[in-house]
This record gives C-alpha cells, sequence and structure tokens, in this order.
C-alpha cells in the first residue's frame, strides 16, 4: 500500500497541541499532527482514549480547550458513529435536506451525485429507517461527502455492520482517496487499520503515542526502538505490546 | 429554518398514527373537560312513595284549603322519580342502585301541617332513605332534595302567611267566608265601629249605656289601627328579602362559551407543548443535532423553528376545534380574525414552553412524558377560583399562573370568542412575554440537550 495519493497540494488539516478535559477527566494532552491530501489515517486506542473526542474536535462539534486547528469545522465531512439521518425520510430527501442546509449552490445536483457515489440512486425514494445497516451507513458518509470536503471525519463507520457490508463500504471509503479526499477514521478493528490506512495514529488516555504507517509500528516494536520491544506476529500484538510497553 | 419546517412537516405527514394521537387524544380530554364544566348535574333518580291517599292531602287554612299533593310535585321537579307502592319497594330499589336514594311522603303529613298551623307544635317530616355506597352520590341526592324541600317550605310559609293576611283583612272590613261549607257573612271592624258609633249618637245625653259604648268604640279604634299596620308586616315576612343584582364588569363571557375556550385551550395546549418538546427531542434521538449544531442551524433558530411548527398546528387544530365547538356554543363567528390571533399566540406560548421541556428531557418518550405531565397541573392552578382555597394558597396558584400562559391564553380566547371581559390585548402581551421568557429558558436548557 501506497503512502498517500497526493493530488491535493497543501495540507488540509493541521492540529498544533489539542488539549480538552471534561470536568477532572483529560480526553486530550496536546495532540499535534498534520494530515496529508488523499491521506487515510486509521486512530486506534482502547476505549476512553479520546478518539470519538478528537474526531469531535475535528469536525468542529467540540471545541478544544487549548490548542490550534488549521482547516477544520465545517470544512471537514462528519460522519458520526450512529447515523445522523431522519429515519421517516427517504434517502434523497435526506440528501437533499442537508444540501439545502449546507447552502451548496446545486442541491439537487449534489443529491445526484452522492445517490451515483454511493449507490444508492435505486434505492432514493426508500425511507431510510427501512435500510439495512450498511446502507444507513452509506447514507450517512454520503452527507458528511456532501459538500465535497477535503477531509472526511468518521467515527467507527463499520462498527455496526456484518463482514459483507464491511467490505463494501471500505470498497467506497477507498474510492474517496482517487481523488485526494483525505479520510480520518476511527476503529476498534486493527485488521482495518492494517488494510485500509495509511497511517495510524495510536492514542491512550488521550495522548498520542504513535503516528506512522502500520509497518512502523510493526517495526518499532520488533526492532527494539521501542522500550521493552521484541518481535510481534501482527499488528494487532505489535499494538498490544506496545500499548503495554507504555504502560497502558 | 424554513426547511427544518418541511422536513418536519413531512416527517408528520408520515407519521399518521402518532399526529392522529396527537390531536385526537388532547381534543377528547379537553372536550370532556368542557363538558363537565359546562353541563349541570343530572337529575337523580328517586324512588319515590306517597302514601297519602288521593284527594286527602288537604290542609285547612282558617277558611281556606291547602293541597299538599301540588308542593309534593314541586318536590319531585329536582329529581327523577320512580314512583313505587311500598315503602319495602323504594329501599329495594335503592339497595339494588336503581335508585340513589328513596322519599317517603308519610300519610299523616297532611295532618302534620293541619297540627303545626292550628296549634303551631310537631314538625312536618318527610322520610329520604339515602344509599351510603357512593359518599359522592349521597352527597348529590341529599343536596338536590334538601334544596327543594327549603323551597318547598317557603312556599308553604308563603300561602300560609296570605291566608293569615286575608283573614286579618275580613276580621278588619268583613265579607264571606266559608265555615263547615257554608257561606257566613263576616260582620268586620270597621262595620261594628260604624254601627255602634251611629248608636251612641242616637243615644240621650244622658243615657247610662254611653261610656260603655264609647268604650267599645275606644277599643274597635284601637284594634283597627292594630290590625291595619299587622296586615303588611305579616305580608313582607313572607318575601323579607329580595337580592337585585348588578353587573359591574359590563359584557360577561356567558358560561358555556366559558367552557368552549376552556376546551380550546387545554387541546391547544396539549397539542403544542408535546409537539414542541418531542420534535426538539427527535433531533436528538435522530442523532441529527450533532450535524445540524456544527453550524448548519443556529440554536435560535433551531428552537423558533420548533416553536412555530408546534405552536402553528396547534393553533390550527384549536381553531378548527373552535369550529366544531361553535355548532353548539355561540362563538362569534365576527371575530374570526381574533380567535386566530388569539389562538396563535398562545400556541406560540405553548409551543415555547415546549421546547424547553423538550431541551430538558432530551429524549422523545421522557419530553413527552414531561410535556403532559407539566400541561394538566398547569391548566388546573389556572382554573382553582380563589375563592375555593385559602388566601395564602390563592396568592400561590395566582403567581403559578401568571408564570405559565394556561391562563393568558385562556383569557384571550374567551375575550376573542365573545367579546367579553378580560381585554384581548393585555392577554396577548402577556403571552407574547412569555414566549420570549419560555424561549430564553430554552435557549438555556439547549447546553444540557448538546451534551453527550
Amino acid at each position: 500500500m501506497s503512502t498517500t495519493a497526493s493530488t491535493k497540494p497543501r495540507a488540509p488539516l493541521t492540529a498544533r497541541a489539542l488539549s480538552k478535559r471534561f470536568g477532572a477527566r483529560v480526553a486530550l494532552r496536546e495532540l499535534s499532527f498534520e494530515l496529508a491530501p488523499g491521506e487515510r489515517v486509521g486512530i486506534v486506542g482502547p476505549n476512553g482514549a479520546g478518539k470519538t473526542t478528537l474526531l469531535s474536535i475535528l469536525a468542529g462539534v467540540l471545541a478544544p480547550d487549548h490548542g490550534d486547528l488549521i482547516g477544520s469545522g465545517r470544512r471537514a465531512g462528519w460522519v458520526p458513529q450512529q447515523p445522523s439521518l431522519y429515519s421517516k425520510l427517504s434517502v434523497a430527501e435526506n440528501l437533499r435536506l442537508f444540501a439545502r442546509l449546507e447552502r451548496l449552490a446545486e442541491p439537487d445536483a449534489a443529491v445526484e451525485r452522492m445517490l451515483e457515489q454511493t449507490g444508492l440512486r435505486d434505492r432514493a425514494n426508500d425511507e431510510v429507517g427501512r435500510l439495512s445497516g450498511g446502507n444507513r451507513q452509506r447514507v450517512n458518509i454520503a452527507i458528511g461527502l456532501l459538500a465535497e470536503p477535503p477531509v472526511l471525519l468518521l467515527d467507527e463507520p463499520t462498527a455496526a455492520l456484518d463482514p459483507s457490508q464491511r467490505e463494501r463500504l471500505w470498497e467506497f471509503i477507498s474510492s474517496l482517496g482517487d481523488d485526494g479526499t483525505t479520510v480520518v477514521f476511527s476503529t476498534h478493528d486493527v485488521s482495518e487499520v492494517e488494510r485500509h490506512a495509511h497511517r495510524v495514529m495510536l492514542l491512550a488516555e488521550g495522548e498520542l503515542l504513535f503516528s506512522g504507517t502500520p509497518g512502523e509500528l510493526e517495526r518499532a516494536v520488533a526492532d527494539g526502538s521501542a522500550p521493552g520491544a521484541g518481535r510481534s506476529a501482527d499488528l494487532e500484538s505489535a499494538l498490544l505490546r506496545f500499548l503495554k510497553l507504555h504502560g497502558h | 429554518m424554513r426547511w427544518l419546517l418541511i422536513k418536519d412537516l413531512q416527517i408528520l405527514r408520515r407519521s399518521p398514527l402518532l399526529v392522529a394521537l396527537l390531536i385526537v387524544y388532547p381534543v377528547a380530554i379537553s372536550l370532556l373537560i368542557g363538558f363537565a364544566l359546562s353541563s349541570p348535574p343530572g337529575k337523580p333518580k328517586v324512588a319515590f312513595y306517597d302514601q297519602v291517599p288521593r284527594g286527602q292531602g288537604i290542609v285547612r287554612l282558617g277558611s281556606q284549603r291547602l293541597n299538599v299533593g301540588g308542593y309534593a310535585s314541586d318536590l319531585l321537579s329536582s329529581i327523577q322519580p320512580i314512583r313505587v307502592r311500598s315503602l319495602a319497594a323504594a329501599t329495594a330499589d335503592v339497595r339494588g342502585g336503581r335508585a340513589l336514594a328513596a322519599l317517603v311522603i308519610p300519610a299523616d303529613l297532611p295532618a302534620q301541617i293541619q297540627g303545626l298551623i292550628q296549634e303551631g307544635v310537631g314538625s312536618p317530616t318527610v322520610q329520604l332513605y339515602l344509599n351510603t355506597s357512593d359518599p359522592i352520590e349521597r352527597e348529590f341526592v341529599d343536596q338536590a332534595i334538601t334544596a327543594r324541600v327549603t323551597q318547598v317550605e317557603q312556599a308553604v310559609s308563603k300561602q300560609v302567611l296570605r291566608v293569615a293576611v286575608d283573614d286579618l283583612q275580613e276580621v278588619l272590613n268583613g265579607g264571606r267566608v266559608q265555615i263547615l261549607d257554608q257561606s257566613v257573612s263576616l260582620l268586620g271592624l270597621r262595620n261594628a265601629r260604624t254601627i255602634v258609633s251611629g248608636t251612641l249618637r242616637s243615644l240621650p245625653a244622658g243615657s247610662p249605656l254611653r261610656p260603655a259604648l264609647r268604650r267599645v268604640i275606644d277599643f274597635a279604634d284601637l284594634a283597627i289601627e292594630g290590625l291595619g299596620f299587622a296586615s303588611p308586616v305579616l305580608g313582607s315576612i313572607g318575601s323579607p328579602l329580595t337580592v337585585q343584582r348588578f353587573e359591574l364588569a359590563g359584557r360577561t363571557t356567558p358560561t358555556a362559551t366559558y367552557a368552549a375556550a376552556i376546551a380550546v385551550v387545554v387541546s391547544l395546549m396539549f397539542v403544542a407543548m408535546l409537539l414542541a418538546a418531542g420534535m426538539l427531542a427527535v433531533e436528538r434521538s435522530e442523532n441529527a443535532y450533532p450535524r445540524l449544531a456544527r453550524g448548519l442551524v443556529s440554536t435560535p433558530a433551531l428552537l423558533a423553528e420548533k416553536t412555530l411548527l408546534a405552536g402553528g398546528l396547534a393553533a390550527v387544530t384549536a381553531l378548527l376545534m373552535a369550529a366544531g365547538v361553535s355548532a353548539f356554543v355561540h362563538l362569534d363567528w365576527g371575530r374570526l380574525e381574533l380567535w386566530a390571533l388569539a389562538l396563535g399566540f398562545g400556541g406560540l406560548a405553548f409551543g415555547a414552553l415546549g421546547t424547553a421541556l423538550g431541551a430538558l428531557a432530551r429524549e422523545v418518550s421522557a419530553a413527552s412524558l414531561m410535556a403532559f405531565g407539566v400541561s394538566l397541573p398547569i391548566a388546573f392552578m389556572a382554573l382553582v377560583p380563589a375563592s375555593a382555597v385559602s388566601a395564602t394558597l390563592a396568592s400561590v396558584l395566582d403567581a403559578v399562573a401568571f408564570a405559565f400562559p394556561f391562563r393568558a391564553a385562556l383569557q384571550a380566547a374567551s375575550s376573542a370568542f365573545s367579546g367579553g371581559p378580560p381585554a384581548l390585548v393585555p392577554a396577548l402581551a402577556h403571552l407574547a412575554a412569555l414566549s420570549l421568557v419560555f424561549g430564553a429558558l430554552a435557549t438555556l436548557a439547549m447546553r444540557r440537550f448538546a451534551k453527550r
């Protein structure tokens, strides 16, 4: 897998020392990173690591307590973990509503484009409440893509899907990189990161422990660059050892 | 905001069961309340056993006769009588639930009344058997019959007094009276005095009869003066007090119109509050709010949209209901635009309150329950008459009623329906102020709504 498929020249999103607290609990500790155009980044980490909080801040849903974000907020397309759709409206009506709320110049054209892109044209007039989980998630992603954002943020997009639905969804997400859209997704499934991400960001207790390719993470554990390192059989083992070595 | 409004209408159009429930239920509740307030209680079913033999209900009052049976029929006008032929049948009807009570007129009631009139002793008594299994029904029938008995007593008293006054007049002025079915001529005090006075004048000056006749004339003068004064006094005792009524507030909203206004406003309140609270909570239940809050729709715009949607639909529902009710109760159709204004302002105030509740509750089921739970108390608190509770509690209820839209909406609606007081404009201003207050509270509550 190539590192990036860049067609857009500038970094679409840069984070500098992002911090967030919820009361006494620290959700994020001074996270800094930069995303490249067309890059697919997988965010992994244990429950409570801060994955959803980070994506929410990148999406502009939450405000950071400290730190800067360049190129986020409404410019990013956001796909929350639970489909954010009106179940009594049809697929086309949901898309049209959000296209209008996004104040797109040509909402109907955007709806047509997304129906085409997601392969949901034949289900356009079906109520979303009657769709399968996979198709609902497609509509959810389509809404995130309506404004043709440079960055698409997906919070555990395959969490409620069966294997075949996941496979179709990843085909669709992978195709987005072809036009330079940067995709950032969170997941608990390390194999998805291994197969579909150019870069893995490992979070634990709000701290960014690692940022690099999946191969680099495995090598970091194997070649001893990580404290207490040793050889791992796969990415998941490497990730678990990495976390253990860092006291998590 | 326009697109959100269209979206919500689409959602409602595709939820016919929900919409039907949302409209039918409050309308049914409000109609029941309206009917309960406007309809007097029906006449209680009472078993009636009259032991007085036919034709023997006559009481003699001096030269006149009083038919007790006529007053018994007055007594029956306040009940729905079930005539029975024995005391056992009467009590059996009460025990069996066919009658709420049994009223028994004893055979000697005319004699009891006769004794009271002639000798001033005794207490004529009718018997009332009450079913004590239901205390409310027992109280209802007891009050209905007791009130009527009091009226009958007053009627009998007036009749006795009238007879007494007539007899006094005859003693004074003379005339013809019936004694033992024979017409007898009565001389009268005035005529007797005239005769004695004539006799006195015809006697010689030194007649020994003169002093005695002079004393008879003096007595007659004294009696005429005293009895002449007694007649109007006795007459006045029959109707000692007359109530003259004055209406100080100009036109008054008729009771039936007021009851219709209550029914319509209860409906307006339910629809607006349930819809506003529910439709706001739907944004969270559908997980759409975080997406909207990313700058697609501002919080005030979202709240305004829900308030307009709920208030508008509630006002339309209430208007249709008022139109339907006007087939049975007089509502002034010439003031239709004022109906719309009153119900529109009321709908907005209730809608704003509903959004505040929806923002607090966050979930559809909790929001609906909260809206329903809050609705009934604010309606009842506004309807409790101040005279029915202590002064302190009345002040508390008054303050609560002022802080919520029900009373102001009711004032606006009753004024719009009839043109009676209170004035429409202050009520509309009150509703507008409450809309702003609850809108501000809803904006604060949205902080909780936005939390994950």
